[in-house]
């Protein structure tokens, strides 16, 4: 009798413990594959866009939602792989502490303020000290604001060095020595796959300073570099094939092209032409030009210079303004040609994302139309003439756009000229070492164009609404991420006939609200 | 003898009952152990379920019968395109029930049921790939029906009775598929309502043609539980006001379908009892779960659902092989009322095959222990629910599904 229920309870258990099973379960080996590449040590190589790094700073969802860990995560199905380490930081603030001190500040969060939703750097103190060296290596080598030169320069984690800008205070974190390089500790961990990313930071210094440094071409030796200067194209390509060389000795991996990035939210965001004039107004500042334009040719005359000439060059500034929109005036060296030194923006020339917006609503970027001023426009209205004083009074009314806030047509010029030289050169040491290869600047312009669908919509690269950029404009979300990633597994399926799965970019969040800022 | 019962329950190891949605089908060991079949069956005080108008051909004046069950489901989901999977945790379900029945005279006996026919109990890993349809979900109903059967003549009676039913439900998903606070951590918003009341009623009609033959049909109405004032708890939601979602209180509108059962019993000789039930249960009216949140500011939240009418096909057979034993095996087919398009994975629900065996003992003349048990074999299905919406855009939610339900009851059933 006893014996019946034994059964049962047998019987009982077996059902219990047969859990339903797929007939092709994702478990299942064999269902993905690595191909002929593996992935059982990956490590990612790169900058800041490499690191996770979002919002103006590095903090922990970023990292966790960073383009290798999604890599990583999807290698993971395909074989056995060692697990993907990042050198997390301490918060989800961001920022870093170098001695208690901070040296680099929180997070972008978006606040609603008494104008709308508004990027402001989130209310709290960094608790990242870079000084407590975290135990490396780590699979996520990528070091923000290293250029390309920086990943073979030793001692760029020299905590020492950091204060004085000498050396890297995120690679400080996680250098596994004071005289290491990045590449070194990359090597000594034998990856077995690769990816790389770098170059950016090789232009985007410049463009992100408004372009205040200077293009290094034909001059190779990168000590001598600013660190806001544009790397010469043949010593990027120099060094990246040196890079690439050590890499791929026993390791196959995928590099990854540089973006233009003046298609990026920074340099979009802010309309150059947002001087918005009502029709009174726009006379005015039409009257304003008119007569700067003739004291102008006065004080030409004064000078020396014939009527002619002197009209030639005093017309410039009779700008027109109308009713609507109209572009900035932007500052720019005194020259013989342009001797007050400005000049109305050309269409396609851009502003900066932190320009102080506040004051392009007090007429920076035209005229500061004081009550000296209209006292002068006075004058001049009753055919007087006007005092030495008042001459400068006019002209200095006029406040045109800083430097560092405006990448204008030369400094877009130098910009794509070395991005598109980088380009040329990472494709064809793509091609030498049988890499694969990612042409992210084909993506990024597709965001900027129409825009890259996915289940729940398109991803833009429109500031906060576009959804692929965060809120510092030029780094990803992560969204914007696992479009990345995507592409890169893209790339890996096709050159190393791997079956990898695609990261559901839906799934992935964009910018964080929060009023802390407010 | 001791070959037999295993015989018995190995070969007679063919039996079901899991319905699909979210009907639960273990309203009586004995109806279980024959495919939950029992509409023409007089057997025991399971007949206040399956059809009351049995209730006055039981012999003894007074009939007991009490059970329980315990529901081990469990679901796995894949979606390859992404490479995810998922694989539900769900607590053991207890499903039970209680009836009685009372001989006033021959003609007419009174009865009291209570049993859970309706429930669902899913939980999925915190913040998995679907978590923005359903984290977990506890679904819970129980009925209370009074009885009354009675013998119009030796081979024609009726019976049936109102019902009256008390819900619960608690429920948690997170709000979109990618919004956190701070930290990372999935807003989500669990609604949870107590005491939910709805009434009903259910009524039968057995009738014998001949002695060995019993025709029975069975409905029983339809309920709806309404949640008035639940309450809704918002989780991890950004400090924002862009994301204005406070907790609030909730009303929501849930039917437990009305179900139509016809069937036969045919007794064979003294031994052999063959039993045919046909189930229709109305899942039309189950269209749309809406959530009307009190919160102005709140928007509701509306899920077509959009079930279908659906049949189940019982077939059940009893051994009777001595007095002390009783051996039953049954088999059912249970249609899905979920439709293409609309596989949510709170009710992964779809075609079953439904394997039924059991046993009673009957320890003395009256007093007899009844054992059960069901193996639910769902087909692998690849499906979506494409009616979440992000941005005004419908976004599917895709995958292969398979579930497996084993669910062993024991119960007793007493008579004088």
């Amino acid at each position: 009798m006893k014996r019946y229920y034994i059964y049962m309870a047998i019987l009982a258990l077996g059902f219990v413990s047969c859990e339903p099973e797929l007939e092709n379960s994702i478990e299942d080996e064999g269902f993905y594959s690595s191909g002929e590449a593996d992935f059982s040590h990956y490590v990612a190589l790169g900058n800041s866009l490499t690191a996770g790094y979002a919002d103006g700073a590095l903090y922990l969802t970023g990292q966790n939602n960073s383009y290798p860990n999604i890599l990583a995560q999807k290698f993971a199905l395909a074989q056995n792989t060692d697990e993907f380490t990042q050198p997390l930081v301490n918060d989800n603030i961001g920022g870093l502490l170098l001695g208690g001190q901070v040296v680099a500040l929180p997070r972008y969060v978006l606040s609603v303020g008494a104008n709308g939703p508004v990027p402001v750097r989130y209310n709290a103190t960094p608790t990242t000290e870079i000084t407590n060296r975290l135990t490396g290596p780590f699979s996520n080598m990528a070091v923000p604001g290293a250029k390309s030169y920086h990943l073979l320069a030793d001692g760029y984690g020299n905590v020492q060095g950091v204060a004085a800008g000498l050396s890297n205070p995120y690679f400080a974190r996680f250098a596994t020595s004071d005289n290491t390089s990045v590449i070194a500790d990359a090597m000594a961990q034998n990856p077995t796959f690769f990816t790389l990313w770098i170059g950016n930071n090789d232009v985007f210094t410049y463009a992100t300073s408004g372009g205040t440094g200077k293009f290094q071409l034909n001059n190779t030796d990168v000590t001598t570099y600013g660190s806001n200067d544009i790397t010469d194209p043949n010593a990027f390509a120099f060094i990246y094939s040196q890079i690439v060389e050590q890499l791929a000795a026993n390791a196959d991996g995928v590099l990854l092209n540089i973006p233009d990035i003046t298609t990026v939210p920074y340099f979009t965001t802010i309309p150059n032409n947002a001087l918005a004039l009502d029709a009174p107004t726009a006379g005015n500042l039409t009257g304003f030009f008119q007569a700067v334009a003739g004291v102008m040719t006065k004080v030409l005359m004064q000078q020396g210079a014939s009527a002619e000439q002197a009209q030639a060059i005093a017309s410039q500034y009779a700008i027109q303004f109308n009713e609507g929109t109209n572009r900035f005036l932007l500052d720019v060296p005194v020259t013989q040609t342009n001797p007050l030194g400005f000049r109305q923006m050309t269409a396609e020339e851009l502003l900066l994302l932190p320009i102080d917006q506040a004051a392009l609503k007090q007429g920076y970027g035209s005229v500061v139309l004081t009550q000296d001023v209209m006292e002068v426009l006075a004058v001049l209205q009753a055919g007087g003439s006007p005092t030495q004083e008042q001459v400068q009074t006019l002209f200095g009314a006029v406040s045109g756009i800083d430097d560092e806030d405006v990448l204008d047509t030369e400094e877009i010029q130098n910009v794509q000229t070395a991005t598109a030289a980088y380009n040329n050169a990472i494709k064809s040491i793509a091609d030498n070492f049988n890499l694969g290869f990612v042409d992210v600047n084909a993506l990024v312009a597709k965001l900027d164009s129409e825009g890259i669908p996915f289940d729940g919509g398109v991803l833009r690269s429109d500031f906060v609404t576009g959804g692929a950029y965060s809120l510092d404009g030029i780094h990803n979300t992560p969204r914007g991420a696992a479009v990345i990633a995507n592409a890169i597994i893209e790339e890996i399926n096709a050159t190393y006939n791997a079956k990898l799965p695609k990261a559901n970019i839906g799934n992935y969040p964009t910018v964080t609200l929060d009023q802390s800022g407010m | 003898m001791k070959r037999l019962f295993l015989l018995g329950l190995m070969i007679l190891a063919t039996a079901v009952t899991y319905a699909g949605g979210y009907r639960v089908s273990l309203q009586g060991q004995r109806g279980l152990a024959m495919g939950h079949t029992g509409v023409a069956v007089v057997n025991n005080a399971e007949l206040a379920f399956f059809n009351p108008a049995g209730l006055v051909y039981l012999e003894n004046k007074i009939n007991t019968a009490v059970g329980v069950s315990a529901v081990f489901s469990d679901v796995v989901w894949q979606n390859d395109e992404f490479g995810q999977m998922a694989r539900t945790d769900s607590p053991v379900g207890t499903p039970f029930y209680a009836y009685f029945s009372y001989k006033l005279s021959d003609k007419v006996s009174l009865g009291f049921a209570s049993y859970t026919p309706y429930g669902s109990s899913v939980e999925w890993e915190k913040d998995w790939a679907g978590s923005h349809l359903v984290n977990n979900i506890d679904l819970a109903a129980i009925y209370f029906q009074a009885l009354v059967s009675y013998k119009i003549t030796d081979n024609l009676s009726i019976g049936g009775g109102p019902i009256y039913a008390n819900g619960s439900v608690k429920f948690n998903r997170n709000l979109n598929r990618s919004l956190t606070d701070i930290d990372g951590n999935r807003s989500n918003v669990t609604v949870e309502a107590t005491g939910v009341n709805g009434f009903g009623w259910s009524a039968g009609i057995m009738y014998s043609p001949m002695d060995s033959l019993r025709i029975g049909v069975n409905y029983r109405s339809q309920i709806d539980l309404k949640a008035e004032g639940g309450d809704a708890d918002f989780q991890n939601i950004p400090n924002s006001p862009l994301t204005p979602f406070e907790d609030t209180t909730f009303d929501a509108e849930l039917p437990m379908p009305a179900e139509l059962t016809v069937g036969l019993s045919y007794q064979l000789n003294d031994q052999w009892l063959f039993a045919f039930d046909y189930n229709r249960t109305f899942w039309d009216a189950y269209e749309s779960l809406d959530l009307d949140f009190a919160n102005p500011n709140i928007p509701d939240s509306k899920n077509p659902r959009n079930y279908q009418d659906a049949s189940i096909y019982r077939f059940g057979m009893q051994y009777t092989a001595n007095d002390t034993f009783t051996l039953r095996a049954g088999y059912y087919f249970d249609e899905s009322p979920v439709q293409a398009g609309y596989f949510a994975p709170e009710t992964p629900r779809n075609d079953s095959n439904n394997f039924t065996g059991g046993l009673s003992i009957n320890v003395t003349d009256n007093f007899a222990i009844d054992a059960s048990f069901l193996y639910s074999r769902f087909k692998e299905i690849t499906e979506s629910y494409d009616y979440y919406q992000e941005n005004g855009q419908n976004v599917p939610f895709e995958g292969t599904y398979k579930s497996s339900a084993f669910v062993p009851g024991l119960g007793v059933t007493f008579k004088i």
